[in-house]
């Protein structure tokens, strides 16, 4: 391993190097205003190392990792992300748990894990991504100690987690057994060159079980089951870490082992990720339409996403639309969920027990803090996908790649999906926008610190999603040169 | 620029306006008004700087540099999407109809929002912008994005400063408009990768796609995801039913826009993409679009007649009198063309002059039920008065604008077709009768309510407004002549580009 090698794999390094350095502290000295200062450094160190390591060719580093501008580009994307998730968490974890230091340190290995995963061509790395990222995520869901939901909303994922890692392990085990290897790339080779007369149908449970299992982590119905429970359970800046750097990097590691794999050759492959996308769209959508709770809306609305996104994996013909609509898509819904479940965490870190996340929390927000509302108003029209918003964008490129091959019974539900989306996106904007009723409930539950922090995170989240909604040019070029 | 900085002065107006709240409750529509005026002025300005002749010449519908004023700049290059924007004697037509109905908005609601004037005025101004830019867009991803933006703010009047059904309403609109301009942005995306097959790239604008010869399974279909969300926008029976919802629960400055010229956005979409894009397919679906308006001539007059609520009537009375604009526009002869775009303007002022006075009626009723009503002329003559105007101008009264366009939209329409154009006439006497009914319940007749005598009349700024809209159909009547030059030029480049007539099958239609 070389020393440019080791610059390639930057990020990964500062992430591990941090969270040694904040295990050591904590060990030797419990004070939270170091550990968040660390904490911080740390993902802005490795944001910033980011840039070195973008300056390197594509590189294999270890069979286990390849080095390119995609990994880098998302590491980069999660490491920002976990500054805004750390930003968000400080006053949460003030008021829940004893003993808050080690969240953070949860954090950054989490973080670390989704990393791995953007690196990763290799099942190995692959496994270890994902599971550092769901172990410490499981320990995150649980931290807050004082209330039992967080606890069942671990459990449930906990077990079930497993369970769906467990399966693509499996899956991953059969599909080695079948051609010798664990490598992305050279899976494809042996896949393609294997002889006519060797029986496939062993082949496509291999692949439709590692498709279960990633779609379970990513909640695609009918893996969904766990989603709104866990959503809900969990404190809210987890929450938000949950749907976005989580959803992403398993994502995108699919999207690799798609296109490495070659996998686009399986038409039965093709119709089982087609069914459960139409069945996220339909059913997430619907769904949410009968909840009350702003996580658990959000919790479906995710679904029902990462069913447009899955709309990718079927375009065959124009794979570079499609993976230039996949990795757009992915930023903007990473921007675009943290924005909304910062909000709620800035809405409950001041309650003092339980979260309480339903819709009548937010009643007549907006002539009460009109920078948080706007703040949900922007994430929700870019959800629902309006114009000017970075959600637009990436609901065009999908409508585009999708037109490029045809989809139609994709497109008919994509379009149905985003219609029933609208309702209930618009009834929590216009929960937030009412001003007859009584808006007492927010004085009594909440005292929202509009300090500087609140201030900054809010204009950041606005300000990307509308800049990545009127000028996505600069992206969509430096996406197209990197792929 | 010009076109740019006309849309860029509503939205930085609008933000003034919001912001002055904190300084003078009042200020907001000082600011409002200011903001339209100067807009109006300075687009009447530019107007009047380009070559007098250039208005008589007929723009060819595919050569930007034909049309009076065309401006671009690249925007998302990726997809050779633009920031485009052209305007002939059409658009020109329909923004000093929405300016000026923006000034009435304005005034409509002077003295009616207590809650936020600011944020009102705001919205208003927003949704002017949106609308001035749907009339301007001419690449079909930047109208859709003017089409999919200027509902926000017509959603968030509706949604804060309606009535008492307002959620309901609100998410109606929105949610039909939406799905609706979800087809039509699949129709956009299909046109323009068949261009991207035919020509190797990218190219949203109009004047590319107009011009691109492809021969697709898919244009029927294309054309009916067009066809949808501006029939729905119109609206066209039976795309209706969101109409009287957002209407009644609306704000009087809400209805005046809604009505005024939200609608017409869908009429123009009609003639400026619909037929054009897809003109042989848009012939063959004639016959359907034009039963869809003579149904909705019809239906609209009779639900019309049987409403108790002021503004449910003449939320219905336009979905009939914007049958006629389907009619006229389907018939695609020049005549019936005309008489559609007369209907637009001229339907736009009568329709809005009833919805302020539906307003200044609830304002000082606080109810909109007819039956409650009755015998109001004793206590305000002068609203009255204007009431009767506008109610005779809507039912279509020879020498005032409405006539004009009714008469030809028929006279094209029995060219094409005689049967249809008997039953559209029918509205002519349907609109006779609830018009006339509208002012029996309300200012004539027994005194039903009881603080008859402290009722206030219209005043001088209500008068004044009133007048300018009394003088505009009056003129449309009697003189409509500028009006049709004006838009001659655009629908004679249409005609004889696309030279064809609606097919009906079977000789008997």
């Amino acid at each position: 391993m070389t020393a440019s090698d080791l610059q390639a794999v930057l990020p990964l390094i500062v992430l591990a190097a941090g969270a040694t350095i904040l295990m050591l502290q904590i060990s030797l000295r419990r004070d939270l205003p170091l550990t968040i200062t660390l904490t911080l450094l740390t993902f802005a160190l490795a944001a910033l190392s980011c840039i070195p390591a973008h300056d390197m060719t594509t590189r294999q580093v270890t069979p286990l990792l390849q080095a390119d501008t995609l990994a880098i580009l998302f590491s980069a994307l999660f490491c920002i992300a976990g500054i805004i998730t750390t930003l968000l968490s400080m006053d949460y974890m003030k008021h829940r748990g004893d003993e808050p230091e080690e969240y953070f340190l949860l954090l950054i290995l989490s973080t670390l894990g989704a990393c791995i995963l953007t690196y990763s061509v290799h099942v190995a790395s692959l496994l270890l991504g994902m599971e550092l990222m769901s172990v410490a995520l499981y320990a995150l869901v649980a931290y807050p100690d004082r209330s039992i939901l967080p606890l069942e909303a671990a459990s449930k994922y906990l077990v079930l987690s497993a369970a769906a890692s467990a399966t693509t392990l499996f899956g991953f085990g059969l599909l080695y057994a079948y051609t010798g290897t664990l490598e992305f790339s050279e899976l494809g080779n042996r896949l393609a060159t294997l002889p006519a007369a060797t029986n496939t149908s062993i082949l496509v449970v291999a692949i439709v079980m590692c498709l279960g299992g990633l779609g379970f982590k990513l909640s695609l119905v009918p893996f969904h089951m766990w989603t709104p429970d866990v959503y809900q359970g969990a404190p809210s800046p987890v929450t938000g870490f949950l749907a976005s750097v989580s959803k992403a990097a398993i994502f995108l590691v699919l999207l690799r082992w798609f296109i490495e794999g070659n996998l686009f050759q399986y038409a039965v492959l093709l119709e089982a990720t087609a069914l459960l996308a139409i069945l996220s769209m339909l059913v997430g959508n619907f769904l949410a339409l009968q909840q009350s709770n702003i996580k658990r809306i959000l919790a479906y609305s995710s679904v029902a996403h990462m069913g447009y996104l899955l709309i990718i994996l079927n375009v065959n013909d124009n794979r570079a639309l499609a993976s230039e609509a996949a990795l757009y898509y992915l930023i903007a819904y990473t921007v675009t969920s943290l924005a909304a479940f910062g909000l709620l965490s800035l809405l409950s870190a001041h309650q003092a027990t339980d979260e309480n996340a339903e819709l009548n929390t937010i009643n007549g927000l907006f002539w009460q803090h009109p920078l948080l509302a706007g703040l949900l108003f922007i994430a929700l029209l870019s959800l629902a996908g309006i114009p000017l918003t970075a959600g637009f964008i990436a609901k065009f490129y999908i409508f585009s790649a999708a037109v490029s091959g045809y989809h139609w019974l994709l497109l008919g539900s994509l379009i149905i999906g985003s219609g029933i989306g609208i309702y209930y996106y618009l009834r929590v904007i216009f929960t937030m926008l009412n001003h007859e009723d009584s808006p007492a409930a927010i004085n009594e539950t909440t005292a929202i610190q509009n300090g500087v922090s609140v201030k900054f995170i809010s204009f950041i989240l606005i300000g990307a999603i509308l800049i990545l909604g009127i000028a996505p040019q600069p992206l969509i070029e430096y996406l197209q040169s990197i792929l | 620029m010009s076109l740019a900085i006309l849309i860029i002065l509503l939205l930085a107006g609008g933000v003034v306006a919001w912001q002055a709240e904190r300084f003078n409750r009042d200020l907001p529509r000082w600011i409002s008004l200011a903001a339209i005026a100067l807009a109006l002025l300075y687009f009447l300005n530019t107007v009047s700087g380009l070559h007098p002749d250039s208005f008589s010449l007929s723009p060819n519908p595919t050569e930007a540099s034909s049309w009076l004023i065309h401006y671009q700049l690249d925007w998302i290059p990726r997809f050779g999407i633009r920031f485009e924007l052209a305007m002939d004697g059409l658009s020109l037509l329909l923004i000093i109809l929405t300016l000026v109905l923006g000034l009435i908005a304005v005034a409509s609601s002077w003295d009616e929002i207590s809650f936020k004037p600011g944020l009102f005025q705001a919205n208003l101004l927003w949704t002017l912008a949106g609308v001035v830019g749907v009339f301007l867009a001419l690449d079909l991803f930047l109208f859709f994005l003017f089409w999919e933006v200027m509902l926000i703010p017509m959603y968030c009047l509706i949604a804060i400063w309606g009535h008492e059904d307002k959620a309901y309403a609100s998410m109606k609109f929105f949610i039909f408009t939406q799905v609706s301009g979800l087809l039509m942005l699949l129709s956009i995306m299909v046109l323009a990768w068949q261009g991207n097959v035919v020509n190797g790239q990218y190219s949203f604008s109009y004047f590319d796609l107009l011009s691109l010869q492809f021969e697709s399974r898919y244009s029927f279909w294309m054309m009916l995801g067009f066809f949808l969300a501006f029939t729905v926008k119109l609206p066209g029976f039976p795309f209706h039913t969101w109409l009287p919802d957002a209407h009644t629960q609306a704000p009087t400055a809400g209805s005046v826009l809604l009505a005024g010229i939200l609608l017409k956005t869908g009429a123009y979409g009609l003639l400026r993409f619909c037929i054009p894009l897809f003109p042989e397919e848009s012939m063959q679906f004639a016959p359907i679009a034009m039963t869809l308006g003579a149904a909705g001539v019809v239906y609209g007059a009779i639900l019309a007649f049987a409403q108790i609520d002021f503004k449910r009537l003449v939320a219905y009375s336009s979905v009939s009198h914007m049958g006629f604009v389907l009619l006229g526009l389907y018939a695609w002869n020049s005549l019936a063309i005309q008489g559609a775009i007369m209907q637009m303007v001229a339907h736009g002022v009568s329709t809005a002059a009833l919805f302020m006075l539906a307003g200044a009626l609830q304002h000082r009723l606080h109810t909109r039920d007819m039956n409650q009503m009755g015998g109001l002329w004793q206590a305000m003559p002068r609203m009255g008065a204007c009431a009767l105007f506008f109610a005779v101008a809507s039912l279509g009264l020879p020498g005032l604008g409405n006539f004009v366009a009714e008469f030809l939209t028929l006279v094209g329409l029995f060219k094409v077709n005689p049967w249809m154009t008997a039953i559209a006439a029918l509205g002519l006497i349907t609109g006779a009768i609830y018009s006339l009914w509208l002012i029996q319940k309300t200012f004539q007749g027994e005194h039903l309510h009881q603080q008859q005598n402290t009722l206030k009349d219209f005043g001088q700024r209500e008068m004044i407004t009133m007048a300018a809209m009394m003088v505009v159909l009056i003129w449309l009547g009697l003189y409509p002549q500028p009006v049709l030059d004006l838009t001659q030029p655009v629908v004679d480049g249409l005609q004889s580009m696309f030279p064809l007539e609606p097919i009906f099958h079977g000789a008997s239609l």
